[in-house]
């Protein structure tokens, strides 16, 4: 491999999007998660869910705030280092970035001071709004950049003139052929991220018999969501394929291992293997007869396009989008295995005691995490080599950068980013460590004259804190 | 149509970095003011009065880059190209900054310098390389076949270095007299003695940016001083010195808002001399906001969206500011 600008770049972006999209992920599912915690406090007025919600929004804090740190980065990055990219496509992402501030940045901002300090401040009805607010928020700003992002795969209402893309119907790019797809699949797996990491969580402190109401409700509440949403997004996915399989077809070769059609016989799904880009074939391939067309053409000996129908150049990697497309479909399957699991255990009243089950779900914890990065790199680098698919390739649009400077700024991002993110997780999996506190006062100063001593953090959790007396949790 | 799309969204990309520079200012002026107070409690008091706002007012910075890249997208990819290490170095800033907001209360005591030290070094790194970058872009940049031309570093000159030193005492003022507007007791009277050195540093380094812009700038100089111009201009250092005026002698008394509200008319003045200076380029010197248009029907499409939620944004943001108004105290229990 080459490691010229290019490449420093594209990893560069690889780089700073991957660390970056897990936040907005746990951020979407726990801010989703605390609105319905809430409302489940005000109607039943059961401490267990306000507790919960105390606990669960000071991660929620954390994490929050390494979303819009690195979020920030990711704004900037087309210019800097896409610049021709943003020149020419500029025109349509844009506005769509635009208003994913105008609608959901500013949603999400505006309402996150009063829901982290606001509950002494406001009435409840009015933290409840914030909270809702903040949660919308959060989800209108998945779907911007989703159309955004699904635009630039599979794109659709412009023109180019003048070597400028503009567009020709707003409803047309936005509800471009792969976004509701990738809506769906994407916003399910934000669910599932964070079902998995609540119910690792309560796992964890089960096996350390700490075993109160409010971590059971917890598990509960998981594990109702993984059962409800982990088949679905399997169906959903699915959808998914089949969309990119008519819209990219190259994609789905590189993702199966798929080099060529034999005349008249079905495509076999290859269950692992080795491909091979420049030989051009599978190596220690393990193959099931005629199931690659039962799953993408749904029929016994449908066919669909071979890597080598389309000329090298216009390949995507085939070793790696193979590879990181059955790490998620593995992960998914482990999900389904996990939600059928405990809900046996459910009716069997083990769910808070099985072992094996506990273990089994605080293992799978950072499982949602890791497909949903592994469902990225798949269709990210499977739509290489372009840029804008089949309208502009990745090489015409980065920045005409030295590998020099792209490489200092590429070791800054990754030193820095390992330090502070690095930092974070840390902090977090102590907050999570502590576990919900029943008597936790709720955040916000004391007085009307006051702000919280303490931003985000809803209960002293550094220790000298807690041994210094303050009684302030804002 | 009768719009002039591309004027109206200058004027928007120039009012969300003004409230930019102007809200996220005064959060960075804590950070550059953390060195001068040592003590962890003032340090948690000053932190504080920012805490429920500080990721609102960065969106506005948010909102320059998403708007220059739909508006303008020309100007968008020419200006981030060229400036891509300040603008890097600016955001590694921005992240040590905004997590230490976090981390400063989740780190175990004997860890938490290090969060301070962070808050300390992002803040300074964000001001210094923001305005560097504002003092090269007054350059000029070389642009061919719609990109950027010139090199890597061609951003350090001694001008943009002094611009960026400047935007130091800026928000160190702005953040001096938030601080006098939201507490009270031994930090407000620390922050009343600190406004009356930092107005004048100030005041000298808008003086010594008015001189060095006109001998260094033919351009720009030109555009000052000639005839229809200068009447608009005229004012501004007169208005400068009226402002730094009222504020010095406000500070004598036991003043509330007034510092902060003569340093937004301060920081508002400096920046209609910026603007004056390079309307209506978008790219100095010579490509009009015009000429980098993106696709008006982009454009409109974008303005229809802003002109109905900025007004909504306005609000929702006066509200949270509402309801986190008042001085600042330390917590009950604390001491």
């Amino acid at each position: 491999m080459d490691l010229d600008a290019l490449m420093l770049a594209r990893i560069q972006f690889g780089f700073t999007i991957s660390f970056h999209i897990i936040f907005p992920a746990i951020t979407i599912g726990l801010a989703s998660y605390l609105a319905v915690l809430e409302g489940c406090w005000l109607k039943t007025r059961n401490p267990v869910y306000r507790e919960l919600y105390l606990y669960w929004i000071k991660i929620f804090a954390v994490n929050f705030g390494m979303g819009v740190v690195s979020g920030l980065v990711m704004a900037y990055q087309f210019g800097t280092n896409w610049s021709y990219f943003s020149d020419f496509a500029g025109g349509i992402t844009g506005p769509l970035l635009a208003y994913e501030v105008l609608t959901a940045f500013f949603l999400e901002a505006g309402f996150l001071g009063v829901m982290l300090f606001g509950w002494t401040r406001v009435g409840p009805g009015l933290h409840f709004f914030a909270t809702i607010m903040v949660a919308l928020g959060t989800l209108l700003s998945a779907t911007w950049i989703l159309a955004s992002n699904s635009w630039m795969q599979t794109p659709a209402g412009y023109e180019i003139i003048n070597g400028q893309v503009v567009p020709t119907d707003w409803l047309a790019v936005i509800f471009n052929p792969s976004f509701p797809y990738r809506l769906a699949h994407m916003g399910m797996a934000a669910f599932l991220v964070t079902a998995l990491i609540v119910a690792a969580s309560a796992a964890w402190h089960l096996r350390r018999r700490n075993d109160t109401p409010a971590i059971r409700t917890m598990l509960s509440m998981a594990m109702w969501m993984l059962l409800l949403v982990a088949p679905l997004q399997a169906v959903v996915g699915d959808f998914h394929g089949l969309n990119t399989l008519k819209h990219q077809p190259a994609k789905i070769a590189a993702i199966e291992g798929h080099w060529e059609n034999k005349p008249g016989e079905g495509v076999p799904l290859t269950l692992i293997g080795w491909p091979d880009m420049a030989e051009e074939k599978n190596h220690f391939a393990v193959e099931i007869p005629r199931l690659g067309s039962l799953i993408l053409t749904h029929s016994w000996d449908g066919q669909f396009a071979g890597l080598k129908e389309f000329p090298p150049e216009d390949r995507p990697n085939s070793t790696v989008v193979f590879w990181s497309f059955r790490v998620m479909v593995g992960l998914g399957l482990l999900m389904i295995g996990l939600a059928l699991w405990a809900a046996w255990a459910r009716r069997r009243g083990q769910l808070y005691s099985s072992m094996p089950l506990l273990r089994f779900a605080l293992y799978m914890g950072p499982a949602g995490l890791v497909a949903m990065l592994a469902g990225w790199f798949t269709t990210e680098i499977g739509r290489q080599p372009w840029i804008v698919y089949n309208v502009m390739r990745t090489a015409d649009g980065v920045s005409r950068h030295g590998a020099l400077e792209v490489g200092v700024t590429l070791a800054l991002f990754v030193v820095i980013y390992f330090i502070v993110f690095g930092a974070g997780t840390v902090y977090i999996l102590r907050l999570i460590g502590k576990g919900p506190q029943i008597d936790a006062p709720p955040e916000g100063g004391p007085g009307e004259a006051q702000t919280p001593s303490r931003p985000f953090s809803a209960a002293p959790d550094s220790d000298d804190i807690a041994a210094s007396g303050r009684t302030d949790q804002g | 149509m009768g719009i002039d799309l591309a004027l109206l969204w200058a004027v928007i990309i120039l009012f969300g970095i003004l409230m930019y520079v102007v809200m996220d200012g005064f959060d960075l002026g804590i950070g550059i003011l953390f060195p001068f107070i040592p003590d962890k409690e003032d340090r948690d008091v000053m932190m504080n009065t920012v805490a429920p706002v500080w990721d609102g007012n960065e969106t506005w910075l948010v909102l320059g880059g998403a708007g220059l890249l739909a508006a303008f997208p020309l100007a968008y990819s020419v200006i981030l190209s060229a400036f891509m290490l300040p603008l890097v170095f600016m955001l590694l800033g921005l992240i040590f900054r905004g997590v230490a907001f976090e981390f400063r209360f989740k780190a175990h005591a004997h860890r938490r310098h290090w969060w301070d030290k962070a808050f300390i070094f992002g803040s300074f790194t964000a001001t210094f390389f923001q305005g560097v970058t504002l003092g090269a872009y007054m350059h000029g940049l070389p642009v061919a076949d719609r990109g950027y031309a010139g090199g890597a570093l061609d951003w350090i000159t001694p001008f943009s270095i002094f611009t960026g030193l400047g935007l130091i005492a800026a928000y160190a003022l702005l953040g001096c007299t938030w601080l006098i507007l939201k507490t009270h007791g031994e930090l407000y009277d620390r922050m009343r003695q600190l406004a009356r050195p930092l107005t004048l540093v100030l005041l000298g380094v808008i003086a010594i940016i008015s001189i060095w812009t006109p001998l260094t700038h033919s351009a720009i100089a030109e555009r000052w001083f000639s005839l229809p111009n200068m009447f608009w201009f005229a004012p501004v250092p007169v208005l400068v010195l009226l402002a730094a005026y009222y504020l010095l002698r406000f500070l004598n008394e036991d003043p509330h808002a007034g510092p902060f509200l003569l340093t937004l008319a301060l920081i508002f003045l400096g920046y209609s001399g910026l603007g004056i200076s390079v309307w209506p380029n978008i790219i100095p010197p010579d490509i009009s906001i015009w000429q980098a248009s993106g696709p008006p029907q982009s454009q409109g499409f974008t303005l229809v969206g802003a002109l109905l939620i900025v007004p909504l944004i306005l609000m929702y943001t006066a509200w949270s500011y509402y309801v986190f108004r008042g001085k600042v105290v330390t917590g009950e229990g604390y001491h």
